[in-house]
């Protein structure tokens, strides 16, 4: 019986199985983003008289890079980047520590449901608000410097890391853990046997990762007056100062990229 | 049948009364089982892939929660126990996993002294800082099972034998009653698969430990445990000594196939092993 099938088979082409199984469904679907594409790209008005005028400004700004001004501003530069590094570090160690618990929390696998539901409710919250907005709002009850930058990376680092952190222990190998649970230990021994060792490399990793971001976040914080060097930015851009602009994005620029060499050297050794 | 001739004079090790497990799913995975298990008695189940049998083993220390029934251990009703009793009894019951389960990247030393997180408050676990005595234990099992040059080595670098056997140590180190042994050969090749076997059993008489050894190499059970009990859709098709497991009986716990070999196979195996 099943040879007549087989005999059926023989000979005919065979093709994957298409993802949308209508053609029609299929195709229009294809048709209908094109066009989408085509009208979207449309409605870009370019005005090529303003990007004329502009290139010329584009330039100056370049060619401010060949000789950056380091010294006329050195002060508030230096000030500047003090202050980044300071939010930098703050916020990355205060952001880390309240991470870990509600991390935990935000873990189907080992919070209770409405834990679990509460911590990701924090977690909702502090990504669904970007940056720059946060930082608004708190430099309206803050005022402006620095502590308004330090709470807004606060806040942001707990976001990315709960919840990376989170899906991280969702995905462990639930046998070791379960084996350390039946040795009789209580709840804080097994997250630390149990559950910790598993998350450690990726916990590390994200949160050398999580400086980084912090310090270039920081650049950005100081254009809406949240303090560090971002603030010091904004003040050589107002005074088309683009000789001191270009040294600071330059020293900017340097920091991360040494942050970036860093963290794949912690990284690598941590595995 | 066949419980009686292979039951020890004296205590009740252990003994489930009408252990059910329901899950969600609708799927019974155990039901109503009895099952008394003496002192210092080394058992195997034996059964098809879902037959229950690591439910079963999970539902004693519950790891996996009972539907209904009793689990004694000694006087205990373990199923009537609230999460600290629970924990205090669950020191009592080593528990040896498939996939070995050690945690990966934590030493050996670290693994074996995990048995210990019962007895230890969270300070000391937390820092590392044993009690001598246990440290003392723990130095003794792993040269036991010949793996002591291996204490500060992560769990990570070792072969699949020698993680079973740190996984012995680690369940031995509770001073259980008790082992609950879930395929332990299941990942192991052959030869090694008789070593841990033959390491379980001997170190249960060492001990006089009653055990549990879920295993699907019914060969395997023949050659080293006293009572095999056949486990077949959650229910116990067959309770007794290894030489009773005929070829009906083995179609009855797996079903319809031809059996002789594997019989076979065993009485070639011991005379290699007498030959050895």
């Amino acid at each position: 019986m099943s040879h007549r099938e087989l005999d059926d088979m023989l000979g005919r082409k065979w093709r994957k199985p298409h993802f949308v199984t209508n053609p029609v469904l299929r195709w229009s679907l294809i048709f209908g983003f094109i066009a989408y594409l085509i009208a979207a790209f449309m409605t870009i008005e370019v005005d090529w008289g303003r990007v004329y005028e502009g290139l010329d400004r584009g330039w100056q700004f370049i060619l401010a890079f060949t000789r950056p001004d380091f010294i006329s501003r050195a002060g508030d530069i230096w000030g500047g980047l003090l202050e980044s590094i300071v939010m930098t570090v703050a916020a990355s160690v205060v952001g880390i520590l309240i991470s870990i618990p509600i991390g935990l929390g935000a873990a189907r696998n080992i919070a209770p449901l409405p834990v679990y539901m509460i911590c990701r409710g924090i977690v909702a919250i502090s990504r669904a608000l970007q940056e720059i907005i946060v930082a608004i709002l708190l430099v309206a009850i803050f005022g402006f410097g620095p502590l308004a930058g330090f709470l807004t990376l606060s806040f942001a680092t707990i976001g990315f890391l709960s919840k990376l952190l989170a899906e991280d222990i969702e995905s462990m190998d639930k046998v070791q853990a379960e084996a350390i649970r039946a040795s009789g230990a209580k709840w804080m021994q097994w997250i630390n046997y149990g559950v910790q060792p598993q998350v450690m490399p990726r916990l590390i990793g994200l949160s050398i990762y999580r400086v980084d971001i912090n310090f270039r976040e920081s650049a950005i914080l100081g254009l809406v007056g949240a303090g560090g060097i971002g603030a010091t930015l904004n003040t050589a851009f107002d005074r088309y100062e683009y000789d001191t602009a270009a040294a600071i994005l330059i020293l900017i620029i340097g920091i991360v990229m040494m942050l970036e060499y860093l963290s794949g050297v912690i990284r690598a050794r941590v595995q | 049948m066949g419980l009686s001739h292979c039951r020890v004079r004296g205590l009740l090790m252990l003994r489930l009364q009408k252990l059910t497990k329901t899950y969600k799913t609708g799927d019974q995975a155990l039901k109503a089982i009895d099952l008394e298990v003496p002192k210092g008695q080394v058992l195997a189940l034996i059964g098809p892939s879902g037959a229950g049998k690591s439910t079963m083993i999970r539902c004693i220390n519950r790891l996996v929660e009972p539907t209904s029934g009793a689990v004694m251990l000694d006087d205990t009703d373990l199923t009537k126990l609230g999460p600290g009793a629970l924990r205090r009894a669950r020191r009592e019951m080593g528990m040896i996993f498939q996939e070995y389960a050690l945690v990966e990247r934590l030493t050996v030393m670290e693994n074996v002294l995990s048995g210990r997180l019962g007895y230890v408050g969270f300070w000391r676990s937390f820092l590392r800082r044993y009690p001598q005595s246990d440290v003392d234990e723990a130095f003794r099992l792993l040269d036991r099972v010949g793996l002591l040059h291996m204490a500060d080595k992560r769990a990570d670098e070792l072969s699949g034998g020698q993680r079973q056997r740190v996984g012995i140590c680690r369940a031995l180190i509770q001073n259980p009653k008790l082992l609950l042994v879930d395929e332990p050969t299941a990942s192991l090749d052959p030869k090694t698969s008789r070593q841990i076997m033959r390491l379980i059993t001997e170190l249960c008489r060492e001990r006089g430990l009653a055990a549990i050894i879920n295993i699907h190499d019914v060969a395997l059970a023949q050659m080293f445990v006293p009572r095999i009990v056949g486990l077949r859709f959650g229910e116990i098709v067959f309770d007794g000594v290894p030489v009773a497991l005929t070829p009906e009986k083995l179609t009855e716990i797996y079903g319809e196939e031809d059996w002789e070999a594997t019989i076979e196979a065993v009485d070639d195996d011991e005379d290699v092993e007498a030959a050895q």
